[in-house]
């Protein structure tokens, strides 16, 4: 049973990385090679909600490495993707220069609006692509890492550090919204001309973030898998399972749940800088607890504690979205209720839990 | 179970380990413990030393403290007042759970607690790593030392037919044996021991009981125990706990001799 769990696990992970691989050959080969007229072409629309399912599986990841295998329930990890996000966006709105509407040689649209005369300090360096780079990292991993020690320190943890993130991001939410924060209030950062020289709007540009993001979700599976499958990934499962047990076998648990939840963060930071490029946009609406909640039901729809599942699950729930708010628009969170309600009752496993039972009744 | 390997049943560690630096000869040293809960004191100005290389047992009815003592002495439960040293030198009170285990100090359950979705030789594993911090445990590999060790313990405990099956789907009496593994690849030098036998049949029991004994003189051990008989066999010192606070203490045959205690406990 043991091995066909492992086994089955290690499929999804291929079956993940096969998609991926997949994508990064058919996706810029059918957009930039085949002719718009044929049938196989893949719009520029397309490639860029393909990009941002990839982005959402990144943070899925993040979060089911910190909930699926160490029982932490993050409900605010909307924050650190959303500040991952609006930290390359500062870089973005930087690399306008005077092509704003205002023409200001150095201040973005909004504060002229404003009637601000300066840069405010928080701003210096995001000119540079290497600062701004820096910034997704450590601005996420940083506040995690506050936030975190002050909470494992006290032993918080279950629905208590639930309910608390979701008032850091809805906190978040509120202060962005503020004009004189700086960040462009409640119509947040937009705009956007180019990234590193390249025009955001031409396919190339496009399929090149597709790529990129991609590889970043890749890169994300491989750190997250070489964790969980390291004797430090024993740990992370112990914590979740039994806590005081693992207190008493001499494992400061502090610790870690610190360094996986910093690690979670930086990575959902990662794949917000990764999104807002794409979308074009970045503004307080990310930090919504709502969208933390979404986050949630991604990974615990693609099944928890699987990587694969939470990347697929973020996938997948994001493509019926499309579809239903295209289609139905107002079904679409009854049947996003719907869809959470039945995963908890029937399938605690999510999709990568049905995967696994088809194949142990085959095994017998 | 009832496995023939329990009947040879001995820790491996033949020497003597005295680590902890202690000139009275004690090891653990209690003094005036009080932790109350909502006004209850669970536990009353406990007193209590053991010495080292001692085999201890603790009795009592129900709610008289016992586990609350072990939560105090592993650094779960702060208590209200009191001092707690282990040794001369380690103010208990002053350190977290994994600093205490670090010390030296296991613990075993009164509920049989092992990971249930990891496999026996993964439990194993978890409780015998030689550096328990963050960044060793990540990029360092099991060495074939400590699968020797696992394997030993594997055997001494009886599950090494089990070593792949997740811990969860044991018998309670083998849960209780992988925690007593678990305990021995931690090689402490105090064994706290909350209720070994609960649950076991007789042989594992009779096991039980020669695995403790064996270890008497090696390490400090403390047992809380219900199961009278299960004292009696194995008990020099017994210590009885009442009310948070110790009643009697002495060889078995006099603790059942004094009044008192029969009138809280054995004379039921």
């Amino acid at each position: 049973m043991v091995a066909s769990i492992f086994s089955n696990h290690e499929r999804g992970g291929k079956i993940l990385l096969g998609v991926i691989a997949l994508g990064l050959v058919v996706v810029p080969f059918c957009n930039l090679v085949v002719s718009p007229e044929s049938t196989f072409h893949i719009s520029t629309f397309t490639v860029t909600l393909l990009g941002k399912y990839l982005c959402y599986a990144l943070l899925a990841l993040a979060l089911d490495l910190v909930w699926g295998y160490v029982g932490i329930l993050s409900l605010g990890h909307g924050a650190f993707f959303a500040l991952g996000g609006y930290a390359m966006g500062m870089y973005l709105m930087r690399q306008i220069g005077s092509r704003g509407v205002y023409g200001d040689p150095v201040l973005p649209d909004f504060m002229v609006f404003l009637n601000w005369d300066q840069l405010p300090w928080y701003w210096y360096g995001f000119d540079h692509f290497w600062f701004a780079a820096l910034m997704v990292l450590l601005v996420p991993g940083f506040l995690a890492f506050v936030f975190g020690w002050l909470a494992f320190r006290s032993r918080v943890s279950g629905v208590y550090f639930a309910i608390i993130t979701q008032a850091l991001t809805y906190a978040l939410m509120l202060a962005f919204f503020r004009n004189e924060m700086g960040f462009g209030g409640n119509n947040g950062l937009t705009d956007f001309k180019d990234l590193l020289g390249a025009n955001l709007q031409s396919d190339a540009t496009r399929v090149t973030l597709f790529s990129v993001s991609a590889l970043a979700l890749a890169a994300g599976y491989f750190l997250c898998r070489y964790i969980v499958t390291s004797r430090l990934g024993l740990v992370l499962v112990a914590i979740r399972d039994a806590e005081d047990r693992t207190r008493f076998l001499g494992y400061r648990v502090n610790y870690y749940k610190l360094w996986i939840f910093t690690l979670s963060a930086i990575m959902a930071g990662v794949a917000g800088a990764l999104y807002v490029p794409q979308v074009g946009i970045i503004n307080p609406n990310e930090f919504q607890p709502l969208n933390s909640i979404e986050l949630v039901v991604w990974v615990a729809v693609g099944g928890r504690g699987t990587l694969y599942g939470a990347a697929l699950g973020a996938g997948i729930v994001n493509y019926a979205k499309s579809t239903f708010t295209t289609l139905l628009p107002e079904v679409w969170l009854f049947v996003l209720g719907g869809l959470f309600v039945l995963v908890t009752v029937a399938l605690p496993k999510g999709l990568a839990g049905i995967a696994g039972r088809i194949k142990s009744f085959q095994h017998g | 179970m009832g496995d023939s390997t329990h009947t040879r049943l001995s820790p491996s560690w033949d020497d003597p380990k005295i680590v902890v630096e202690s000139t009275h000869g004690w090891v653990l040293y209690l003094n005036e413990v009080t932790v109350s809960f909502d006004g209850f004191r669970a536990l009353n100005e406990l007193s209590l030393t053991i010495d080292a290389g001692e085999l201890r047992c603790i009795i009592g009815p129900n709610g008289a403290g016992k586990t609350t003592m072990m939560d105090v002495i592993t650094g779960k439960t702060r208590p209200d007042s009191g001092t707690v040293f282990y040794g001369d030198n380690i103010d208990l009170l002053k350190h977290s759970e994994a600093e205490i285990a670090s010390f030296g100090i296991g613990r075993k359950f009164q509920k049989p607690t092992v990971f249930i979705n990891q496999t026996v030789a993964e439990n194993l594993e978890l409780a015998g790593a030689k550096n328990k911090r963050v960044w060793p445990m990540l990029i360092k590999h099991r060495d074939s030392e400590e699968l020797d060790r696992i394997d030993d313990t594997l055997r001494t405990i009886g599950l090494s037919q089990q070593a792949n099956r997740l811990a969860g789907v044991l018998s309670h009496g083998q849960k209780q044996w992988l925690e007593i593994g678990m305990l021995l690849m931690q090689d402490p030098q105090l064994l706290l021991v909350d209720e070994p036998v609960a649950g076991m049949t007789h042989q594992e029991i009779e096991a039980t009981t020669e695995f403790l004994a064996n270890l008497a003189g090696k390490r400090t051990v403390v047992v809380v125990e219900h199961d009278m008989e299960f004292v009696r066999s194995i008990a020099n010192k017994v210590t009885v706990l009442h009310e948070g606070m110790v009643l009697a203490e002495g060889r078995m045959e006099e603790v059942q001799e004094n009044s008192k205690v029969i009138e809280v406990y054995l004379g039921e």
